[in-house]
Formats: C-alpha cells, structure tokens, sequence
C-alpha cells in the first residue's frame, strides 16, 4: 500500500523494554477520531471521549480497550494544530510500560484507521509543516542521542535555532557582498561610486575568518557529543591500571563496558562534571632501542596518536633524573597540547621531587579529585558552550556545507586578488550560498532530506 | 468598408521620399479584410516582433495601431542595446527577431559597454536616429504581403466560454477583437502590446493629461475589458526626460562621448553597408548644487511626493528629483546629450527624468554646463498605466484566463524597449505554435537572458517595472552576446525565422572554435618564441614550452598576439582563418582564459538542470498538501508551475513548502 504523507501515525515512544510507563504518540487529522473510538472515561465503556470539544494542552483519564476488552487505564494528553509538535493533532497515551500491553494498544490503534510510523516521521511533519527547519530536525535527532547534559544543552541550543539565525546572518552577509560585486557589473555606467577592491578584499576575510572560527568549534562539537578520547599511556608498573579502575570506581553505575578488540587495551566511559571522558587503558610502553617491539606497543602508540588527551603516567618513586629523561622522551612524541603528565605512588615518592606535575596517589582521593578537575580543565578549553554565544558545530553534516562555503568563498577571494572581474566572483558567492542552504534545507535535494530524517528512531 | 482614419497616414513628418506611405493607402483601401489568424494590438517593439515573427511563421497578421505614424516608436530614450539588454538584443537576433537589424540600420554611434569588465558583462548599446528606426520598421512591417495594418484602437475583446476553471483550463477563447470604429474582426489569436498605452495618464507637475505619449492619447476600454473577464491590473508609473533645442546647447562645455573605432553591428545577419549612417558623438555633463537647489523648489508640485502617482516606479531609473531627494549626498549627477536624430533639432536629456512643473525643469536646467540658454522642446513627464501581472501568462506568454490570448512587453509590468520586444518574440512565435499544434517554444534560464525574463517574469511578483541585469541570469557566464548565435541560432532556424545560409555560417564557426581550441590544447610555444612577447606585457618568462592553452589562462596574454607567435606549419589554412576572424578568435580566447570558472557554471546548471527535469503533474492538485503555507499554496495554485525548479523560485513559495511538494511527489 502506498503510504500517504498526511496519513494519521502512531508509533511508541518510548524507549523499547520494561519501564513505569510508555507513551504511544499518535499525530494526524484523524488522531482524535481514532482515540475516540479506543478511550472511554468509564469502564462500562458509557462515556465516550471527544477531544475536539476538550482544550488543547490538557491531560484526560480514563480506560483504553480494544473492542471489548479492557486493556489499560491511561492518561491521555490532547495537542491540538498548530500548536503541537508535528503542527498535526497529537495526542499521547500514557500507559502501563511493558512491551506487550504497549504493543496491544498500539495495535488497537491500527485497527482504527492509524498505520504505524516511519524512522523519523514526526519530526519529518514537523519539518514539512514549518515548525522547524532542517537544522533543528537534526538537532532533535542528537538530543535523543545526547548522552551527556553538555551534549544535551548543545542540542538545545540548536533546537533553539541558533545555527538557524548563524545561518541566516550569514546568508545575510553574502547577500551583501554579492550585491556589492553585482552594483558594479550591472550599474558601471551610472557614474556610482564603487567600493574599493581592497575594502572588499577585507569584508570577504573577514566573513572567511568568522566561518573558520565556526568549523573549528565542531572540534569542540566533536568532544561534546562522542566524548574526550583520554589514553592513559605509561612504562609497566608506572600505575596505569590502579589509576584506570580508581578513575572507574565511583562511576561504575554510569558506564558501559566496551572491550577492545584485543586484550592489549580497554575502553571505559565515564562523566566527569557532565562531560563524556572514553578511557583508555593501554599497555605499558617500553621505550627500547627498538621502539615498537612488539605488536601490544604498536597498539598503544596508535591509541596515543588518536587521542583527545594522553594521560601519561610515570612512577615518581624513581631518580629524578631517570623522571625527567622520560618526561623529555614523551615530549618528543606527543604533542604538548594534548599532553598531561602525572606522577603516581606520591605517597611513595621521594622527597627530593622539587617537579612541577601534578602528583597523584590512588590512596589520596584528593589527589584523584585534582586530577579530575585538571581533565575537565584540558577539554573545558576548547569548548566555549554555555560561555559564549558562540555556536558549536556538532554535527558532520554542518561542518561539511561549511567547509565548501568557505572552500568557496577562497575561490572568491582568490579571484577578488587577481583582479578578475565581478561576474567570476559572483559564481563562487553563489555556490558559497547554496552550499549555506544546504544547512537549514533553503537548498535542498531528496538525498540530504532522506539522509536526515533516516537517522531517527521510530517515535520521534 | 473604412477600417481606419487614413487621413493621419498623410501625415506631413512621414513625407520623406522614400517613404512609401502610399502602398499603406493603398494596402487599406483594397486589401483589408476583416478576418485573420493571429492579431497584434500595439505597434511598438513587442508588437513588430510578434507581427514580424508570426508573419514569416505562415500567419495572417493584422496589427493594429492607434497611430500608423509611430510604428517601433523610441518613446522614450533614442538608443536601443545597454547593460544586458544588449544581450536581448542578440538574442532575438539570433531567434530571427528583427531589432538588432532595425537597431543597425538607425545606429548613428555604437558602443560595446563595460569593456573594462569581464566578456560575460559587455554589452553592445546604440544611439538611434528616432526617424530612421521607425521609417525602416514602418518599411519592415510593409514588406510582408501577409501584414495589414489598421489603424484603430481595441476596445473589447470577443471569446467564447469553455468552462474551464482559468487556472487548470481557460475560462475563455478568443474570437476575435472590437474596435473603436465599431468594427468586429475576427481571428485565431490576439496578442496584446499596448505598452503603457492602456488607461494612461501624464503627469508635468500639477498637470494631468490622459494620454501614453506625449500628443497621443491613451487607451480605454481594453483593461476594463480584461478585468470584466477576471484579470488582475495593477499600475506603473515611468517617466521620460525633457527634450532639449539643440542650438541653445553650447556643447564646448561638456565632455563629447563618441562610440567605438571599430563598430560591431547587433546583428548577425548584417553584413554590407554597416554602418549605414554617419556616426555622431553624445555630450556628458553634470547637475550641481544650484541644479539640486532648482528642482527642490518645484517638489511642492511634485506628482510624484504629493502621492498623485499611485503607480510603482523603477528604483533603478529613478527621476532627477528622486535622486536629488534620496541621495542628498552627492553633489552631482551625470547627464548624457543624446542627438535624437541625426538631422534633426532635439537633444534627450538623458539622466533627468522628471515629472516638475516646465518651469522647474527649464531652470534647473539652465543651472547646468552647457545648457544655461537651453530651451525645452518638449516637457519631461511621468505616465502611470495599468499592466497585468504576469503569473496570469504562461511562458509562452499565453494567457491563463483566455486561450490563444497574449500579452507582451510592457503591458505585462516590464521596461524597456528590448525586454519588450523579446516578449512579443516569444508571443508570437508561440501563437503560431499552438495554431499550428505544435510544442512550445521556451527557453531555459540556462540557455538565454529571454530565457531568464520570462521565467522571472511568470514566478517573482513583481514590485517596480522589471528591467533585465545581468545579475538576473545566474549563467551569464555562458549567456554572452558574442555565443547568442551559438546558443539560438538553431532554435531561429528550425522555426522558421532565420535561413539556411546563416546556419551554415554558424557551422563553419563552431568548427574554426573547435579546431582552434584543438590547436590551443595540443601545441606548446618555446621560451624563445614567447618570452619577448611575455616580458612587453609584464608577465614572468616560461623555462620551458609551454602550451598555448595554459600561456592564453595568465590574465593579460592575448590569444591572438600567441597565435601570431605560434608555428603553424601544415596548418596554415587555420591560422588564416582564425586571425581574420576575431569573434571567433574572442569566443576561442574565452573557453581557454576562464576555463575553470566556465566548468563551475556548467556544474551549476547541471544542479539546476536536475530540478528542472523533475515535472509537476498539469493537473496536479496542491490542496492534497496540508503542509503547505497559505501563500504557498496560493501562489502554487494561480502559477501552477510544470517544474519542482519552477516551484522553487517562485516568489511566496517556501522551502518548506518545496520540500513537502518533492516528498509528497515522490509517495
């Protein structure tokens, strides 16, 4: 059967398994008809429900059934168009969780003229009713996802329509370069005064600089929504694992257990003050004349070279001589800016140890604390969320169009420099501009929309 | 039978030798007949080309005028061509309009604009000698046995019901057309280019004259006609410059403005005789404070401030007082003495529209270099007239309401002669079409700047007179006046309008291009035989050969002084050719110098392309829709676009609604 866009849908949303309630969500021009023909305020199935002659934003009780049988008493809550989520009629039913009492609802549902939704249909009437664009339909998608509060408050913020109004500023802004560039094309004989070409050159930078700024956030983006990769690299015995499992201790509840494809390392999530750290232990690291002799060390530097942050660890109850060579050796290869070197076994350390780092004892939970803190310190620098009204680019998608406006707007720039007329600068303004629209969906195709709202699950 | 006041044929200004004003008496007097195929109201440039056009595409014409004396009429500013309207002007040439050939034979100076700009951005433009481009269109129009001109005015419309909806099908079909005389006449198709003729109104300070033109009355009864039958109206407003008595100009205080050494001719159909008539120069000078101070002193009586014009006028082409008004600023304001014939006595004021009282006008003109004896020979006006919006026309420019009815050129919310006379190109070739049940005729926004104003015209609702920019046509990269013969050539021929023997022409020049990028592409030059070359004009020495294609890519290297360098041994047949031939040398120089700008817009048109192939159903019904905007949908439904690309640029449509229409299309 072929499905119609308007049909009247229904899908669960809540997530699958047992829980205190579920939500079945339904959404169309015949929710409430539907509804009224399952709900009833009494048992004895005497007093029927019309939701058109309730308010909308109001929550009714009463008992679902499907033909005769009594399935669940519920709470049903009435959205009435425009003003609901999808810009449809929506109402939601509250019952009972459990898989199969939900499912017997829902299919109930069906039976009255309801077909089942598809990934992704709400929002995508949401979209196609204008109550979002294409950004913010992408932005609910993540929220769903969000496994963090921080990754949770970017989504929002991009729900909000931040990206929207950046997008719309932007556009703004290419409008009025290309404007400039066309005045002089199409009104040269009107005897106007031009802008000069290095005026020019300066708004066009400068817009190119402010795009930049932008995509690099989606570093920020990244770590907000995937989590800091943090490496904890080390010679043998130097405490990587006690640090590891001390790290994991007080979180242990919060954390799933992903293992390594090998047993040369292990991954573990963990929140540090809302932000997602994924750990990884790794083998202790020999530092030989050979320097990769064996296949668990080469794992280790690969994992060193694909981390946020390296967590490098080394025994402090050593000559401080022998600490500072190390120091030296693990500056050569990694990068000074990803970089947090921790001494452990304070508690055993020698009194002579006049070094800077930061010192740790699996002992002294406050040592443990201090080095939490100094974590959050590392990522909280590259991320400006929730400081400033700067946006952050969360999402591939984004960061790509981005990319090409700017790839674009160089080409632009580049012809601006080599004195070429306006007309060439033009074509790369205009693609700068599709490319924009390609965010927020004012350019759009069938792949980019099938792409978006395929990544969402049923229900939302 | 009188079908029309022949006493205004013998009108003494057209008693010039030449003229055959008798075979129009003649013509009138035993051969008009009250029945035809297609006929054209409106003898101005949209009406020639319709007439034109649908006369050599097998049609009996009849065009009727109000004045048979003012045939292709340049109302307004003596010049055709400019900014991309020079690029209409090709077009149409190539298409076999005839414009660019009526252009050649009146031009007295010729000028390729914005020379200093890219190839995409020239534009040829042309003083015209006023007399001579409407003798030589009166000649034109006589020429064909199947025009019958009749000098009458339209008052009604005849159809016949359908019971149609008038947007899925007309409502009506047209029958014929009455007259003023009381005649009835009959035909197939009527295409209206009445240009600012219907219901008009000039204003010169507080004075108000009906009237289109000055000393010409306007047209009544034909809108109230339309709107009876369910038209939209709406009215404009434009304005004209005073004229000036050229022997009261002291030209030694202005700049001369002369034309170009070597002349290009419009056309590319004219060969011999160009330039037909002696070449003149323009003057340039400028208003001042004391200009400015003049002028504000009449804005009191300003039909324009006062809100006496009600009708839009162009932003771009703003009256004198306008610009004084709205740009305080600028102390001054360029003003071009344009000869409006080459004999004759009368200067237009270009760059001083106004609608002041004469008084005004005539003093702050006298504030100007140059001009501080000048007299006035005629007045500076605005008119205001109604048009009809164009989402009521296809792009054939078939109205929706009535079959087999069109409307062309100003009538339909545009300015300018060349705009105008693309439509009534269009127009007419697309009446003959569907007489003849044969497709349509449109061109692509890819493919021609006409292209482009129709499908604007159709989609975006309009808010002043639409004038053609080149910032219009997103392409204009490949829509150059030098390729319009590339581009249309064909199109002209298997329509009929242009001969055998130009294609062959155009044949012959596609293959010279090739070879010559060929040769570009395959050859290199060595440091020996370029590096002087590259060092007069400033550019770095080459180590090594190089090849011509990538030594034509530096900025100021010129192909044809490499091909000069170049070794054409074996090939010397080719060099000929290609140095004797510098337009195609210049189409050969561009493919090569802005290769990777011309593959990003051919990767455009591709994306464009893409949407333009997706059809919307004729009989689509958009209420299905519920997501869609209430503008949306209305726009949607009163345009009925065949195209998703349609869809998308019209004005009102959102993306949203865009998106809903491809989702729902697509199941």
């Amino acid at each position: 059967m072929k499905k119609n866009l308007y049909d009247t849908i229904a899908a669960i949303a809540t997530p699958a398994g047992e829980g205190g309630i579920s939500v079945i969500r339904v959404s169309g021009g015949n929710a409430f008809a539907s509804l009224g023909e399952i709900f009833y305020k009494d048992k004895g199935r005497k007093l029927s429900f019309n939701a058109e002659a309730v308010l909308s934003h109001t929550i009714h009780f009463g008992y679902i059934f499907d033909g005769g049988n009594l399935l669940d008493e519920v709470l049903v809550s009435v959205f009435k168009n425009p003003n609901s989520y999808t810009g449809e009629d929506i109402i939601e039913i509250s019952c009972h969780g459990g898989q199969y009492l939900t499912q017997r609802i829902l299919s109930a549902l069906l039976k009255s003229g309801v077909r089942l939704a598809e990934a992704g249909e709400f929002t995508k009437r949401a979209f196609l009713n204008g109550r979002i664009d294409l950004s913010q339909a992408e932005a609910v998608a993540d929220l769903i996802k969000a496994k963090t509060e921080k990754a949770q408050f970017s989504s929002i913020r991009q729900l909000e329509g931040s990206l929207s109004d950046f997008v719309k500023q932007t556009r703004k802004e290419l409008i009025n370069l290309t404007s400039l560039v066309e005045l002089e094309l199409d009104f040269a004989d009107e005897g106007l005064e031009f802008t000069d070409k290095s005026e020019m050159l300066k708004k066009f930078q400068l817009l190119k600089d402010k795009l930049e700024q932008v995509i690099d956030s989606y570093i920020a983006g990244k770590v907000i929504r995937e989590g800091v990769k943090l490496v904890i690299a080390g010679k043998p015995n130097s405490g990587k694992s006690s640090l590891f499992n001390e790290l994991l201790k007080s979180n242990r509840a919060i954390v799933s257990e992903i293992e390594g494809t090998t047993r040369d390392y292990i991954e573990e999530s963990l929140i540090i003050k809302g932000f997602l750290f994924s750990l990884t232990d790794t083998a202790g690291l020999r530092f030989a004349e050979d320097i990769i002799e064996s296949e668990g060390i080469k794992r280790s530097m690969d994992k060193i070279y694909e981390a946020d942050v390296v967590l490098y660890l080394i025994d402090s109850t050593k000559p401080k001589g022998t600490i500072l060579d190390e120091i030296n050796q693990v500056k050569s290869i990694v990068k000074p800016e990803k970089l947090l070197i921790v001494l452990s076994k304070s508690d055993l350390a020698n009194s002579d140890g006049q070094l800077n780092e930061l010192k740790i004892s699996i002992k002294d939970s406050n040592t443990i604390e201090a080095l939490k803190l100094k974590m959050v310190e590392i990522v909280s620098n590259e991320i400006t969320v929730g400081k400033s009204s700067e946006i952050t680019l969360t999402n591939l998608r984004h960061k790509i169009c981005l990319e090409n406006v700017v790839a674009s707007l160089s080409k632009a720039i580049e012809s601006l420099k080599n004195n070429m007329s306006g007309e060439f600068i033009s074509i790369d303004l205009r693609n700068a501009m599709d490319y924009l629209g390609e965010i927020t969906g004012e350019v759009t195709n069938n792949e980019i929309l099938s792409n978006i709202f395929g990544k969402f699950c049923i229900g939302k | 039978m009188v079908l029309c006041y022949v006493d205004n044929v013998l009108n003494k200004s057209l008693t010039d030798e030449n003229f055959p004003f008798f075979s129009i008496y003649f013509r009138i007097q035993t051969r008009m007949k009250n029945s035809y195929d297609i006929i054209v109201i409106g003898a101005g440039h949209a009406g020639i080309e319709a007439t034109v056009s649908s006369a050599r595409m097998g049609m009996k014409v009849g065009l009727i005028t109000m004045d048979l004396n003012a045939i292709g009429r340049l109302s307004c500013n003596p010049a055709i061509g400019g900014t991309a309207k020079g690029h209409l002007v090709k077009e149409i040439d190539a298409l076999g309009g005839v414009m660019g050939i009526l252009a050649d034979r009146s031009g007295i100076q010729f000028k390729m604009l914005n020379r200093s700009k890219g190839p995409a951005i020239w534009s040829p433009r042309c003083q015209s000698d006023k007399e001579v481009y409407l003798k030589e269109a009166t000649k034109l129009i006589l020429s064909y046995e199947n025009i019958e001109l009749i000098q009458d005015m339209v008052k009604k419309l005849i159809v016949d019901d359908t019971n149609g909806d008038g947007v899925n099908k007309p409502k009506y079909i047209i029958k014929g057309v009455k007259t003023e005389s009381g005649i009835y006449i009959t035909c197939k198709s009527v295409i209206i280019t009445t240009g600012t003729f219907l219901n008009a109104v000039m204003h010169t300070g507080r004075n108000q004259t009906l009237g289109g033109r000055i000393g010409e009355k306007s047209a009544t009864g034909l809108s109230e006609c339309l709107m009876k039958l369910g038209f939209k109206t709406g009215r404009l407003k434009t304005g004209t410059p005073p004229r000036l008595d050229i022997n009261t100009i002291d030209f030694n205080k202005t700049v001369p403005a002369p034309g170009d050494e070597v002349l290009l001719p419009f056309s590319f159909r004219t060969k011999t005789g160009f330039p037909f008539l002696q070449q003149v120069d323009c003057h340039l000078t400028y208003t001042n404070h004391k200009t400015h101070e003049e002028l504000r002193k009449g804005f009191s009586d300003s039909p324009m401030f006062s809100g006496r014009i009600k009708g839009t006028g162009p932003r771009y082409c703003p009256s004198i007082e306008d610009k004084v008004n709205r740009f305080s600023d600028k102390p001054r304001h360029q003003i071009f003495l344009e000869p409006e014939t080459l004999n004759g006595n009368t200067i237009y004021m270009n760059g001083f529209s106004t609608s002041l009282p004469l008084e005004v006008q005539e003093t702050a003109a006298r504030t100007i270099p140059g001009l501080e004896n000048v007299r006035i020979v005629k007045q500076g006006y605005a008119v205001e007239y109604d048009f009809f919006p164009t989402w009521q026309v296809n792009a054939t420019m078939e109205t929706k309401l009535i079959e087999h009815l069109y409307t062309a050129g100003q009538i339909n919310g545009t300015s300018g002669y060349e705009e105008a006379a693309a439509q009534g190109l269009i127009a007419g070739i697309n009446s003959v079409l569907k007489l003849k049940n044969q497709p349509p005729f449109i061109l692509k926004r890819s493919e021609a700047y006409i292209g482009v104003l129709i499908d604007d015209l159709i989609n975006k609702t309009p808010e002043e007179p639409y004038r053609m920019f080149t910032s219009n046509a997103e392409y204009r990269l490949v829509l150059r006046q030098d390729n319009a013969d590339i581009r249309l050539m064909k199109y002209g021929n298997s329509l009929g309008l242009i001969e055998d023997e130009y294609i062959k022409i155009l044949d012959g020049k596609l293959d010279l291009i090739k070879a010559g990028l060929d040769f570009a592409k395959a050859n290199t030059l060595s440091p020996r035989q370029v590096n002087t070359y590259l060092n007069e004009i400033g550019s770095s020495d080459i180590s090594s050969g190089e090849f011509i294609s990538n030594l034509v890519r530096r900025n100021s290297v010129s192909l044809k002084e490499i091909l000069h360098l170049a070794d054409f041994t074996g090939q010397e047949k080719l060099r000929e050719h290609l140095l004797s031939d510098e337009n195609t040398l210049s189409q050969i120089e561009i493919e090569l110098k802005y290769d990777g700008y011309i593959k990003r817009m051919h990767e455009q048109i591709k994306n464009f392309e893409r949407n333009e192939s997706i059809n919307i159903p004729p009989d689509f019904n958009y209420d299905k829709i519920q997501s869609l905007s209430a503008e949306g949908r209305e726009k949607l439904n009163s345009i009925r676009p065949t195209t998703l690309g349609q869809a998308m640029r019209i004005s009102g449509v959102r993306t949203t609604d865009v998106s809903a229409l491809m989702i729902f299309m697509r199941g």
